[in-house]
């Protein structure tokens, strides 16, 4: 029984600090962690940090417009990583917008989880007409492109953070959700669930010390891969004109208005923010592979 | 086993027409479809007779209603672009995004399972970690800005492969298909190359991770115990427990990757329903966009099925629901 | 001695056919039928294969097509003289019968999104006078009849009955231009082959086709990778380079296009998105204001726009269309970048710094157009009016900006019919449902003034007395009353391989038979 429960319940000292040393055990997570507090804190500093603030309009000057990396401007400013089309800073605007992209990509990833796992264990648990009708909600989530949820939701609320939250939350907490369930329908069938049944533990006991952390380590590679995947798909609804507000960019939308720069050899405009984005999801990877390891009961000594 | 088939179907129904109301619904809310198809040099009352050429001219729920009545006896209504049977617009289209769909899909089990196996078996070796890393660019790097990239290497610099646009196809069975000759393989790769990089990433990744959690498990331990051939083990064993989770994701994917083909389709010139879809999303073309999403969200719902089915085959200790209540 | 010329001639003929010219269309064509869908991309494919009665030039001039001459005999009634001995792809020949049956069909192709009957409902009665003889009565004095003729593709009688259907199959295609049809993959491709028979330039390629690559860095690199040989609509990114690219020659020519600005000069209060400096909604409408308008146009400069957003694919703005075109001002130039005249005249009017707007722009319509809004809005908040910028599909746009939901947006204007006549009557002609005014007129510009001198310009048949009216009507609309901003003129820019040539046009249609070879 114990080697199912999550390895930070039975734990006989601190259980956190068991996990602290657990988790710090690989080099790779270790750096990927130091990577991903740095990128945090740099999100989160951004305006203190940046050069220039990228949001004020009255400060981009167009005739500074498209300068390459290191290149002085006419009011004689000069920017590190180049600017963009507009003028703007790119190394400003790549912290301001790995601020907008984690904001998103985190919120819309945790809104997405907790919704998705709850009502796909729930659904497991439940079975019969209740599992029947969620997975029929779940169809006709994965059915719909996500392109076309965003350009109803952009077209009913208008364009923003908020909007392209509640888009990505609509579009991937259904992946979550089916993944739960095909977890947790495994572990209905074990003989422990039986027992604690047959103990008459409550219903929502079971599902929360039971069947949901035993459905965390699929559910923890899909929210990395989801983490980066939201990233990315806001960069693709951006490259399809229906993103974030074009002023206050984020990494996808920047990535996206590179694009077009890419064949004229104008590379920095989406090479630094393509960059940025990588080291951001190969951070969260590492950290989320290495939390799953952790957390895993069953890969537990 | 066939009343359950035969639920699942009727309940198929339902789920259609939801579909059809939230489509038909959202899109109304969206604009006024006059506005974006007319000549923008035509008067007040050329809009007006645009409108009523096309029906737009009633009420919205008049004009649900007569798309119901048309979709029981199997019209889902005319293209307002193209003049036709919305339904005929998107089967014409539906080859071209099938066949990319499914050597996308072929290419990332092909090389995903296999790398993702490895990766898993040697978790700690060089290699392994490359394909890690490696997995992790396939799945962070927009797919546009991807397509874009294979066009300008493999196209432009190295002249290897066509840019864009499909080969030339040859029929089967009463479909025009391109990928069966090695000129219509050439134009189908590169495409195809770029939708299956997600995919392939998160197989490599959830293979690997399938193998690490199995081979701590007991009858791995067993076998191994057992002095089973290491080959035996992993062929069969293995490869037979990893694959149940496997088949929920790929079925799951497979209807991404014909959603997904969106932006590959549209990058690369293929004239596949995904370009369809989005340019008729952008022209609002309703009876086209419903019908899209009637056939997919079909399509997934016979997929979810066989996959539920195929999972009750493979793992005798998941029971279909119904069997038991 | 006949056979000798026949042979030379053949000589000289066949060399100089080449055998394939691929080109990089950067829409779809939506239809094979020349009647359905009044759309730039399905005009230029029909444009190879049908002819109009009055043809156009690069500039868009008036020319014999079908028609040899023709002329107004009296206010409402015009004779034109068809051309003989023109034929069918099919052999029949050409006569007065086909084009009766053209102005039949056009208002009554079923289901059609975008029908032609804008330019037939003028016609009150059409009737042949001999078979190479037409003469048409219109309900009013209608000078700008041949301007409509030249969008109107002549099919043949016999193919009059068919429907849109047969014309994508490709059955009822039966013109009389220099390409017959070929093949039509809907979102993929159109073939064309030459009509050897045509009575014009023989056409140089043997066959021709169009592959629509709607993504514009796709069509680059298509056109760099040797997949096409043409392509139209270069992106503004890719100028620079593609013109040090020894494998590419470019073409352009300022398009009759005009972006331009529209401000709610309706709504006395509570415009929507007319904020005070603070960003709380505000009841007064200082757009309603001629200076304030003037202030705003002063504010943005229209060269660094055109050098930088636009990469000199755009040429600065005073009126709707380029001074070559018929009706146009010779007295308005470029609004002149003046941040300081602006402020005078914002505290002239009793609005320093005191208020703020949304500026609202499509952002897949026209070359740049988000982008160029984002410029408009970093000119204006410098300026002192601080400015937001919302951006979406022109699917949301053009509905949200119909119905009037906008105070401050960006759009564009392309003269169809190649005269000054078009932008007045459709943007800042006072709307009117009646008279068909004012039907994109989204900031409800009215002025009873600009109103009769238009009227009255689309009453008189005397072209050079219109084009003076004209030209004063936009003196005042836009020079005194700046009821819309122009920005620039679009650049329409053609990309062919080394060895080809093509004459931009103005109209951004993309003519194979227009292509040369240089070599």
């Amino acid at each position: 029984m114990s080697a199912v429960l999550p390895a930070t319940v039975p734990a006989p000292q601190t259980p956190f600090r068991r996990f602290l040393e657990e988790f710090f055990d690989s080099k790779l997570a270790t750096l990927g962690f130091a990577l991903l507090a740095a990128i945090v804190l740099v999100a989160l500093f951004a305006p203190f940090i940046a050069p220039h603030n990228p949001y004020d309009l009255a400060k981009l000057d167009l005739m500074d417009s498209r300068l390459a990396p290191g290149e002085q401007g006419l009011g004689g400013a000069s920017y590190v990583l180049g600017t963009d089309g507009q003028g703007r800073d790119m190394l400003s605007a790549i912290l301001y917008g790995l601020r907008v992209s984690l904001y998103v990509g985190v919120v819309s990833g945790i809104i997405a989880l907790t919704l998705g796992a709850l009502t796909g264990v729930l659904a497991a648990y439940a079975g019969g007409r209740v599992e029947q009708f969620v997975m029929r909600v779940v169809d006709i989530q994965l059915g719909f492109p996500a392109i076309l949820v965003a350009l109803i939701l952009l077209a009913v609320l208008g364009r923003g953070v908020d909007k392209i939250i509640i888009a990505l939350v609509c579009v991937q907490w259904a992946y979550y959700a089916r993944t739960a369930r095909s977890a947790a329908l495994v572990e209905r069938g074990k003989e422990y669930i039986e027992a604690a049944r047959g103990l008459g533990l409550s219903g929502t006991r079971i599902v929360l010390r039971h069947l949901l952390p035993n459905a965390l380590p699929p559910l923890i590679v899909v929210g990395t891969v989801q983490v980066a995947h939201a990233i990315a798909l806001e960069a693709t609804l951006s490259f399809l004109g229906l993103g974030l507000p074009s002023t206050e960019p984020s990494l996808g939308l920047l990535i996206a208005n590179g694009y077009e720069y890419l064949m004229s050899g104008r590379y920095w405009i989406s090479f630094y923010p393509g960059l940025a984005l990588l080291a951001t999801i190969l951070a969260i990877n590492l950290v989320g592979d290495q939390l799953r390891d952790v957390l895993n009961p069953r890969l537990a000594k | 086993m066939p009343v359950y088939v035969l639920r699942r179907l009727a309940q198929t129904l339902l789920v259609l027409f939801v579909t059809s109301a939230l489509v038909f619904g959202g899109l109304y809310l969206v604009g006024d479809p006059v506005e974006i198809l007319v000549n923008p040099q035509a008067d007040q009352e050329e809009r007006a007779r645009t409108a009523a050429a096309l029906g737009l001219d009633r009420p919205a729920l008049e004009q649900y209603g007569i798309f119901l009545k048309g979709a029981f006896t199997g019209d889902l209504g005319k293209s307002f672009v193209f003049g036709r049977p919305a339904l005929q617009v998107i089967l014409e289209r539906m080859p071209a995004t099938l066949e990319l769909a499914f050597l996308a899909m072929l290419m990332s089990l092909g090389l995903g399972i296999p790398l993702g196996l490895y990766a898993g078996l040697r978790p700690h070796g060089f290699a392994a970690r490359t394909i890690m890393a490696g997995s992790i660019l396939g799945f962070s790097l927009p797919t546009f800005w991807v397509g874009l990239l294979l066009i300008m290497v493999f196209a432009v610099q190295l002249g290897w492969l066509p840019s864009t646009g499909r080969g030339p196809t040859t029929e089967l069975l009463g479909l025009q298909i391109s990928i069966l000759t090695w000129e219509g393989l050439r134009y189908a790769l590169l495409p195809a190359l770029n939708l299956a990089l997600f995919k392939l990433s998160l197989i490599i990744r959830l293979t690997r991770a399938q193998v690490r959690e199995q081979s701590l498990l007991d009858y791995m331990r067993f076998a191994r115990a057992k002095g089973l051939p290491r080959r035996r083990v992993i062929g069969v064993h293995l490869l037979k427990n990893i694959l149940i989770p496997l088949i929920t994701v790929i079925g799951l994917e497979l209807g991404s990757v014909i959603a997904f083909a969106v932006v590959t389709e549209t990058i690369f010139a293929w004239p596949g329903m995904g370009k369809l879809v989005i340019d008729s999303i952008f022209q609002l073309d309703r009876p086209v966009v419903v019908a899209y999403l009637l056939v997919t969200v079909f399509m997934f719902i016979l997929i979810n099925l066989l996959v539920d089915l195929l999972y009750s085959l493979l793992d005798p200790r998941v029971r279909i629901s119904e069997a038991k209540g | 001695m006949r056979l000798r010329v026949l042979l030379a001639g053949l000589a000289l003929a066949l060399p100089l056919q080449a055998q394939e010219l691929n080109i990089g269309l950067s829409t779809p064509v939506t239809t094979m039928d020349p009647h359905f869908h009044n759309l730039t991309p399905n005009n230029s494919i029909a444009k190879h294969i049908f002819e109009t009665l009055v043809g156009q030039d690069d500039q868009q001039a008036l020319k014999p097509g079908l028609a040899e001459s023709w002329k107004a005999l009296d206010d409402t009634t015009w004779e034109i003289k068809l051309r003989k001995n023109v034929r069918w792809h099919d052999g029949s020949p050409f006569t007065a019968e086909d084009v009766l049956a053209t102005l039949k069909r056009i208002p009554n192709v079923p289901n059609s999104p975008a029908s032609f009957a804008i330019y037939t409902r003028p016609i009150a009665d059409a009737k042949a006078t001999d078979p190479h003889t037409v003469v048409l009565q219109t309900r009013a004095p209608h000078p700008l009849l041949p301007n409509d003729l030249a969008t109107i593709h002549i099919i043949s009688a016999k193919m009059a009955g068919m429907g849109t259907p047969d014309y994508n199959s490709g059955k009822a295609v039966n013109g009389t231009g220099p390409y017959r049809f070929g093949e039509y993959v809907s979102g993929d491709r159109v073939v064309l082959v030459a009509n050897d028979k045509y009575y014009g330039a023989r056409p140089a390629f043997a066959k021709v086709r169009f592959r629509m690559i709607t993504n514009s860095a796709a069509r680059v690199a298509a056109l760099l990778a040797g997949d096409v040989q043409m392509i139209e609509a270069v992106p503004t990114a890719d100028i620079a380079r593609l013109k040090k690219d020894a494998r590419v020659a470019l073409a352009s020519t300022v398009s009759n296009r005009v972006i331009y600005l529209h401000m709610d000069s309706g709504r006395e209060r509570n415009s929507p998105f007319v904020t005070d400096a603070a960003g709380k909604p505000m009841e007064a409408n200082p757009l309603r204001d001629p200076r304030v308008r003037k202030a705003i146009s002063k504010m943005i400069d229209r060269n660094a726009i055109a050098s930088r957003i636009m990469e000199g694919e755009a040429r600065p703005a005073g009126q709707f269309l380029p001074e070559t075109f018929h009706g146009t001002s010779k007295r308005l130039s470029p609004e002149k970048y003046d941040p300081d005249g602006a402020k005078t005249l914002l505290a002239a009017a009793g609005y320093p710094g005191v208020f703020g707007l949304t500026l609202h722009t499509p952002n897949n319509r026209y070359i740049n157009d988000e982008k160029i809004a984002q410029a408009v809005a970093q000119f204006l908040t410098r300026g002192g009016i601080p400015t937001k910028v919302d951006a979406m599909p022109s699917a949301v746009f053009f509905s949200r900006g119909s119905k009037l939901e906008f105070s401050f947006l960006l759009a564009g204007w392309g003269a169809g019919t190649g005269e000054n006549s078009s932008p007045l009557r459709s943007l800042v002609a006072t709307f009117d449902r009646s008279l068909g005014n004012g039907a994109a007129n989204r900031g409800r510009f009215s002025d009873a003034g600009v109103d009769a001198m238009i009227h009255t310009a689309l009453t008189t048949i005397d072209d050079t007395k219109r084009g003076l009216m004209l030209a004063a009507a936009t003196d005042k609309a836009l020079g005194e009353l700046t009821g819309v901003i122009p920005l620039h003129y679009e650049v329409s820019t053609w990309g062919v391989k080394k060895g080809l040539a093509y004459k931009a046009r103005v109209d951004q249609y993309t003519l194979a038979h227009e292509v040369r070879m240089t070599k």
